[in-house]
């Protein structure tokens, strides 16, 4: 490590205003920053630095998707066995067999993201934005494993680009970059994002065994099959059929875990939109009329990308509400949505996309309503004393 | 009597009348007007090149009528008169269409008759044709409606190209033979969100291109 360190300060002179590669000076101080902890120290008074800078935070956000990122390996060779019928396959055979499936796609995320970010980088002049490295892992992670690689590349350049690089880069963008990926995907080539058969390895291709089906868990319960839906055990620890990372909530919980005990992710996000989504469900079983409405509420918790959507996406610092109060009404109002939807929407089995980034539009103004009331009540205390 | 001067019919002043929409005078992205017909006919080319023209139409003509009763109609019921005039061009531009161009008329469905409420027409006459000549008038209703046509062509030729894979109706992907190569028609530009957003990056061109068409805040 001290070799790298001084080959990098050797080299800096040269990236230096009017070095010889100035222009490149951006993409030398991501690289340089992304090895080691930037040193800057503030010239004028004292000021504490904390080393947890961006790119420190986005570490941690991806090591909490690892344990997702490593079940949903395994649970890609384990739902490829299975529909081919494939039978002695150990269990590290089926993580490798899934992992290889996966890593093009983090190549292709990780490529195309990041190659349009250096770019924007270079355009504007400024220090290169480490939001991507998390869209990036997230992105894979939200895809059905045989989307084809060419519409990855489409969508992560649509949602680098007109998600977030036309409002000002990270930190100035509306919605989630990586929702806004997987919803470009979804409405441009739908017969890739939906149906029974792109969830599950090779199925777009050959034909399955005998009475297979690759439908996911919400897409059996719109059609009304609640009899060939999986145990609530088998959805909770995740060997079915979904998006690469969705389906294993116990995985999730674990990321979860690591967010909230590092301060990265926000609590209350998390708690208020499980919250929210319960209360719904509950509410349903008690005044629905149709099977699905009467389906346990904690259904909805593990089935499809409930637990992903709340620990990962909706946690989003960026496009989430910023207040306290804000974010407890940001997380139950995007819990109820996802159930909403889900249960009433025909045209869509899932909800929870299209619930996270309803309400990233509306953070904002949750924002607005809280600090206002927030005001108000200091100003009625003023004139009481 | 003083003499007076007599303007060439095309002097700079005209011309300039009919290029500036083309450019930096443009109804759909500079004045932001007629948004709403610019996401609905783009779909394919073809209705929305007959949409340009219906539109180009009306505008030019109520422009010169309106134009040639300025000093008549009284301020308070001004609107009413413009609507008058806008609703009658309309019918007879429909049912031409009708008569001539049935398949077309269908595709384009009541947004023939939602010419009426469309921004630019009303725009153009209260800004324009109230406070100067006929010809003139003329000159600025047939470079709006070519600013606005120029800006659904451009729109629909992308969302259909990209949609569709066709350009006028021809299929110029299938004859590539990209689809034998996996590619396939991106649904989301047949959705309205798509237009707006390629409305969106066109203004975004222009503006990038030309400065001082940003908004000092």
């Amino acid at each position: 490590m001290n070799f790298l360190l001084k080959q990098i300060k050797k080299i800096k002179p040269q990236f230096e205003q009017g070095g010889r590669f100035g222009k490149l000076r951006s993409v030398f101080e991501g690289f340089e920053t992304f090895i080691f902890v930037p040193e800057k120290v503030t010239s004028k008074g004292s000021h504490i630095r904390d080393y947890m800078d961006m790119k420190r935070t986005m570490t941690v956000v991806i090591m909490a998707l690892l344990p997702a990122l490593l079940f949903g390996s395994y649970n890609i060779g384990l739902q490829h066995t299975r529909a081919f019928g494939i039978e002695g396959w150990s269990l590290m055979q089926m993580f490798w067999f899934g992992f290889l499936k996966i890593l093009p796609l983090i190549i292709v995320s990780y490529a195309v993201g990041l190659g349009i970010e250096f770019v924007v980088a270079q355009l504007r002049g400024h220090e290169i934005n480490e939001g991507y490295l998390v869209t990036g892992m997230l992105i894979p992670l939200i895809m059905p494993v045989d989307v084809p690689l060419w519409m990855v590349a489409v969508s992560v350049a649509f949602a680098v680009i007109i998600g977030k690089e036309i409002f000002g880069g990270t930190g100035m963008n509306i919605l989630n970059p990586a929702l806004t990926a997987r919803a470009f995907l979804f409405f441009s080539y739908p017969g890739w994002m939906t149906g029974d058969k792109v969830w599950i390895e090779g199925l777009t291709r050959g034909t399955a065994v005998d009475g297979f089906s690759g439908a996911t868990p919400l897409v059996l319960a719109k059609l009304d099959e609640f009899d060939r839906m999986p145990s609530a055990m088998d959805m909770f620890i995740g060997t079915i059929p979904g998006s690469v990372g969705e389906t294993s909530a116990l995985a999730i919980i674990i990321g979860a875990v690591i967010l909230i005990a590092t301060g990265v992710g926000s609590w209350r996000i998390m708690l208020s939109m499980t919250l929210g989504g319960l209360g719904m469900g509950l509410l349903l079983n008690l005044v629905g009329s149709s099977e699905y409405t009467q389906l346990p509420a904690y259904y909805h918790l593990i089935m499809g990308g409930f637990a992903f959507g709340a620990v990962f996406m909706a946690t989003d610092p960026v496009t989430a509400a910023q207040t306290n109060t804000g974010k407890w009404i940001y997380g139950a109002l995007a819990g109820i949505m996802v159930v909403i939807i889900r249960v009433f929407n025909p045209a869509y089995p899932e909800g929870t996309m299209l619930a996270i980034l309803l309400m990233n539009v509306f953070a904002p103004l949750i924002d607005h309503y809280v600090v206002n009331a927030s005001i108000k009540r200091r100003l009625k205390r003023i004139k009481t004393t | 009597m003083e003499k007076i001067e007599k303007e060439p019919l095309l002097s700079a002043k005209n011309i300039k009348l009919m290029t500036g929409p083309l450019g930096d005078q443009n109804p759909i992205t500079v004045q932001v007007l007629g948004i709403c017909s610019a996401l609905a006919v783009t779909v394919k080319m073809k209705p929305a090149i007959v949409m340009a023209i219906s539109v180009m139409v009306v505008l030019a003509i109520s422009n010169v009528i309106i134009s040639a009763m300025r000093k008549s109609i009284p301020g308070r019921i001004r609107i009413i008169v413009q609507l008058v005039v806008i609703a009658t061009m309309v019918i007879i531009v429909d049912q031409f269409l009708k008569a001539f161009a049935f398949d077309v008329s269908k595709q384009l469905s009541v947004f023939v008759g939602l010419i009426i409420t469309n921004c630019i027409i009303m725009g153009r006459l209260e800004a324009f044709a109230l406070a100067n000549k006929p010809w003139p008038a003329f000159l600025d209703g047939l470079g709006n409606s070519w600013g606005y046509g120029l800006i659904l062509i451009i729109v629909s030729f992308f969302r259909e190209f990209l949609g569709s894979g066709s350009i006028m109706g021809f299929p110029v992907m299938e004859k590539m033979g990209v689809y034998n190569f996996g590619y396939e028609d991106n649904g989301f530009m047949i959705l309205p969100p798509m237009a707006l957003i390629t409305v969106g990056l066109i203004i975004w061109f222009q503006r990038s291109r030309n400065k001082s068409l940003i908004e000092t805040k």
